[in-house]
């Protein structure tokens, strides 16, 4: 052990969907977070509620690189099934730990073998036999403890977490963990060079998954309808809602100040929000992609009626049922001009568990001053995953409720306005919704053509006004949406473009490529459709610009081709798509390919 | 030449013209009308505010005949099949206004049908018309979903399979008012329509609304002719406000009407006709459904009522004052509440 490494390598746990692994994986990455030491965590799942292997991946970083990595230094395997990939997967002078009542040979010499009494530990235990299976898994975390050096006193804190307090839980869970360590302290000994110090680099974060995120933003946008529909990876969000929303909007006398409904499909989930955002609420849903496809229709509806409302669409593995557990941003092209006819949507792209949060109260001040649907475009890998992130920050600006007019503005007005006229010259029109008691207040809506003061009308001309003032209202989007994040290099006339949960990868490319190729870059991070002011001129300093995105087409490649066709010469996709989150390895093996074919 | 009369106000100030709509566009002597007509009657007769009232529809010449009534009402006018859940959504906006439904035979029993049946299921409330007559008009004449066995269409054949009946679904999915009516009666028309606005939870009016254009041969189940020589009323129906329910009452001799109370404390009395119908018993509805379809009867009047079902609207213990007039003291969380939220993140 003379090259020991510290602080920086993965380890994957590969054990069978529905044995509890969860628990146990969620305790290692939590603990390592706790001593200080950056960490990320990836759920590979299948989808299925028992019996598949599945895998968890940590990767410890002291630089602070929580992009997903293939390469896994220390694996440890509790699963047959995919027990020989396991052992293929460890890099040369890695470690190896089994569960040592699979009996497969092991041939490999170039890594360190660590067998585990996983079951013998788990039936000393002092639980019941229903929960053997599950108490095993905490068998691993204490035989980790010990060889790689994770304090128990922060696993105890995990624990503490997992259980809320639970002491009766907490204490079989650690006893269990304590004999796994106390057993690799007797019969193990340690060769592989991997081990965990404590640190100072997470005192500033915390750790949350982006759907919890996402749902407290919601609540601190004034969030007052909720409708979904239940479907992996969106599920846990509108959860999130159901359970904080009665700790932080409920009335002193216990009143609800909002309503969350499980609707029958995502066809009725977005057509309650809908009908909520026509009626003045601050309304939303929130699905995947098959949903997504389903809410076509009533999306159209929403932008040419122009009711405001925010769809969240936490991303999985398209087309079709896809991959049900696997992440991808492949949905981007399909949302900017979902449903039929002329239009393009206000998408927002949240690239940090922070941003859910922001974006989950911008969202609805956008909606309801650009009266729109706005989507915000998520994935499982934010979603799903527990990442570490700045602590999230109280909104810092007021709700934006748009320009709506109750019955004191429309005695002002002489009751003389048009729902879907421009008087400002934003594109923006007035609305007023139902319990209005103004004579004047009242309009029908309707997704057929109308004219300035919401009369059905077929008249060519109005039609096409209409539309083109929507165009102008799109235009009026672009100031007010998200900035990009830009970071330039001096010397540098290469761009890397990226967005969402892709952005970890792209970023650690980034320093990899100037440290190991001396090749410099310049990055923007794009964080909302329209593209902004700053995204186009961000594009038009490169000389080049690799557009990284997890899907197969290079969806965003594709847009902002279109929409800055004299610049689409200077796009490149680093576009991939396996329903694994992107690595920074592959970003910066695919630029420099391509780079030295330029 | 004298003078008109002047138009009686009603108490809540306003005369009938204020509860009118747009002229209507559909076909003349389209049985929507003469629906839209009686919206306008009961809305009228029963005092309602107009802005208090939100309009909705799906697609297809039902639907468009929201219009036709109540212009100072909001209104939606949605997507094919799915006012259910359009309404659904905007009856959280202000739970003190009402709501009425106008939908179609294709809107709501065959695109429309899943999720009409769960707005049903979860007592929104809502007065919700079909106007059925059997055939796809806006889109020139195909059979819909309520079309009978052995109905012809000029360039469609003749319909094989069963028809879907839009009371029974109804009740199927726990509905807590379903009525059936014939666009010909007016005054039962009007008289369900306000005992439906009265009803606290979903209200299923299904009416017999002939299509004069593509549906209306003599034999047809949703023509006029049949209409009229196949109506068997359940019962003479008649509305009684709160306040006139001592006036009204000496029009029914003793021992052969039926009240049912309504949550507001109005009462709907049904003059019993030749046999003795409970319309409280789900099951006495159920049978009698399936006698009507047996005998090929057009059974009208009040089907099925049950004024205690928890109104959707009212599981949630939403505050008093309407969702859409609360400010932002009253849906953003106080500032220090973050830092504990954040305590909660591990």
């Amino acid at each position: 052990m003379e090259n020991k490494i510290i602080n920086n390598f993965s380890i994957t746990i590969a054990t069978v969907n529905g044995s509890g692994s969860q628990t146990a994986n969620v305790t290692l990455l939590r603990a390592l977070f706790k001593m200080g030491i950056p960490v990320s965590g990836k759920n590979l799942f299948p989808s299925n509620i028992q019996g598949l292997p599945t895998w968890y991946t940590i990767r410890v970083n002291k630089d602070g690189f929580i992009a997903r990595r293939d390469e896994q230094e220390v694996v440890v395997s509790l699963n047959p099934a995919s027990f020989i990939r396991d052992l293929d997967s460890v890099l040369t002078g890695g470690a190896f730990f089994y569960a040592d009542d699979i009996k497969i040979p092991i041939t490999r010499t170039d890594i360190s073998i660590y067998p585990m009494p996983v079951k013998a530990l788990a039936r000393a235990a002092d639980v019941s036999p229903s929960l053997r299976d599950y108490i095993a898994n905490m068998v691993y975390v204490g035989v980790l403890a010990h060889m790689l050096g994770i304090d128990f006193e922060k696993i105890e804190q995990a624990l503490d977490f997992h259980f809320k307090g639970k002491s009766q839980a907490i204490e079989s869970n650690l006893k269990t963990i304590r004999a796994g360590s106390d057993w690799a302290i007797q019969n193990l000994n340690k060769i592989d060079p991997y081990s965990v110090e404590p640190m100072s680099a997470t005192s500033e974060f915390i750790m949350a998954d982006g759907n919890t995120a996402a749902a407290l933003g919601a609540i601190y946008g004034g969030l007052q309808f909720a409708a979904w529909y239940p479907i992996t990876p969106a599920s846990t969000l509108a959860e999130s809602l159901n359970i904080f929303l009665p700790q932080l909007r409920k009335t002193a006398d216990g009143k609800q100040t909002y309503a969350v409904l499980q609707a029958e499909d995502e066809l009725a989930a977005i057509g309650m929000a809908i009908g909520a955002g026509w009626g003045g609420l601050r309304a939303m849903t929130s699905t995947s992609g098959p949903g997504i496809s389903l809410m076509a229709e009533y999306t159209g509806l929403a932008y040419y009626a122009e009711v405001p409302i925010v769809i969240w669409d936490v991303q999985r593995i398209g087309p079709s049922t896809g991959l049900p557990t696997r992440t991808a941003q492949g949905d981007l092209a399909e949302v900017y001009s979902l449903s039929h006819g002329d239009k393009q949507h206000v998408i927002l792209l949240p690239g940090s568990i922070q941003e859910c949060f922001e974006f989950g109260w911008k969202a609805f001040d956008l909606a309801e001053h650009l009266q729109t649907p706005v989507f915000v475009l998520s994935d499982l890998d934010l979603g799903m995953n527990q990442w570490m992130t700045r602590p999230f920050e109280y909104p810092e600006s007021p709700l934006d409720r748009g320009k709506v007019l109750w019955e004191a503005d429309l005695e002002k007005l002489n009751g003389v306005w048009g729902r879907y006229k421009d008087s400002d010259g934003d594109g923006i029109p007035y609305r007023t919704v139902p319990g209005n008691k103004h004579s004047s207040a009242a309009w029908f809506g309707r997704g057929a053509g109308h004219d300035e003061n919401a009369r059905y009308t077929e008249d060519a001309g109005t039609w096409e006004h209409n539309m083109l003032r929507l165009k102008k209202k799109y235009d009026t989007a672009r100031i007010l949406v998200p900035k990009p994040v830009i970071e330039r290099h001096k010397d540098a006339d290469i761009g890397i473009i990226v967005y969402g949960s892709s952005s970890p990868a792209a970023e650690e490319a980034r320093v990899l490529l100037q440290k190991e190729k001396g090749q410099k870059t310049n990055f923007m991070r794009v964080r909302s459709l329209p593209y902004t002011s700053e995204v186009q001129n961000f594009i038009k300093q490169q000389k080049r610009i690799y557009i990284v995105e997890a899907n197969r087409d290079g969806q965003m490649r594709q847009i902002l081709s279109s929409v800055m066709p004299d610049q689409a010469p200077k796009f490149r996709s680093a576009c991939h798509s396996d329903g694994l989150p992107l690595t920074a390895r592959w970003v910066k093996n695919t630029i420099l390919a391509q780079e030295e074919k330029e | 030449m004298t003078a008109p009369a002047p138009a009686q106000t009603n108490k809540a100030g306003l005369v009938k013209n204020d509860y009118r709509g747009l002229p209507s566009t559909l076909c003349s002597g389209c049985g929507h009308n003469s629906i839209a007509s009686q919206i306008i009657a009961a809305c009228y007769e029963m005092d309602i505010i107009p802005e208090e009232i939100m309009k909705f529809s799906g697609i297809g010449c039902s639907s468009k005949s929201p219009a036709y009534f109540l212009n100072r009402s909001f209104g939606f006018n949605g997507l094919h099949g799915r006012m259910s859940s359009l309404a659904t959504g905007a009856l959280f906006a202000d739970t003190h206004l009402r709501a009425i439904g106008i939908s179609g035979d294709g809107d709501t029993a065959s695109i429309g049908l899943g999720g009409f049946k769960h707005m049903v299921r979860r007592n929104a409330p809502i007065v919700y018309v079909v106007e059925n007559n059997g055939v796809y008009g806006l889109t020139k004449g195909q059979f819909s979903a309520t079309a009978e066995v052995g109905l012809n269409l000029k360039h469609q054949g003749t319909n094989q399979y069963m028809p879907v009946d839009i009371c029974m679904e109804s009740l199927a999915s726990n509905a807590t008012f379903v009525a059936r009516s014939f666009a010909g009666d007016a005054k039962q028309v009007k008289e369900l329509l306000k005992a439906a606005l009265s009803h606290r939870g979903v209200a299923v009016l299904d009416i017999i609304s002939p299509c004069v254009t593509f549906n209306n041969e003599d034999n047809a189940l949703h023509s006029y002719t049949w209409g009229k020589d196949h109506e068997a009323p359940l019962h003479e129906i008649s509305f009684i406000p709160a306040l006139d329910e001592i006036e009204l009452i000496g029009e029914f001799p003793e021992g052969t009407v039926r009240e049912v109370a309504m949550h507001d404390g109005s009462t709907v009395i049904l003059k019993k006709l030749e046999k003795d119908y409970d319309p409280t018993s789900r099951a006495n509805a159920f049978q009698m459904l399936e006698d009507a379809q047996k005998n090929d009867w057009l059974v009208t009047g009040l089907i099925f009522i049950d004024e205690k079902k928890p109104v959707l609207t009212d599981i949630y213990n939403l505050v008093d004052i309407p969702l859409n007039r609360l400010t932002m003291s009253d849906l953003r969380p106080s500032p220090e509440t973050i830092a504990k939220i954040n305590a909660m993140m591990f």
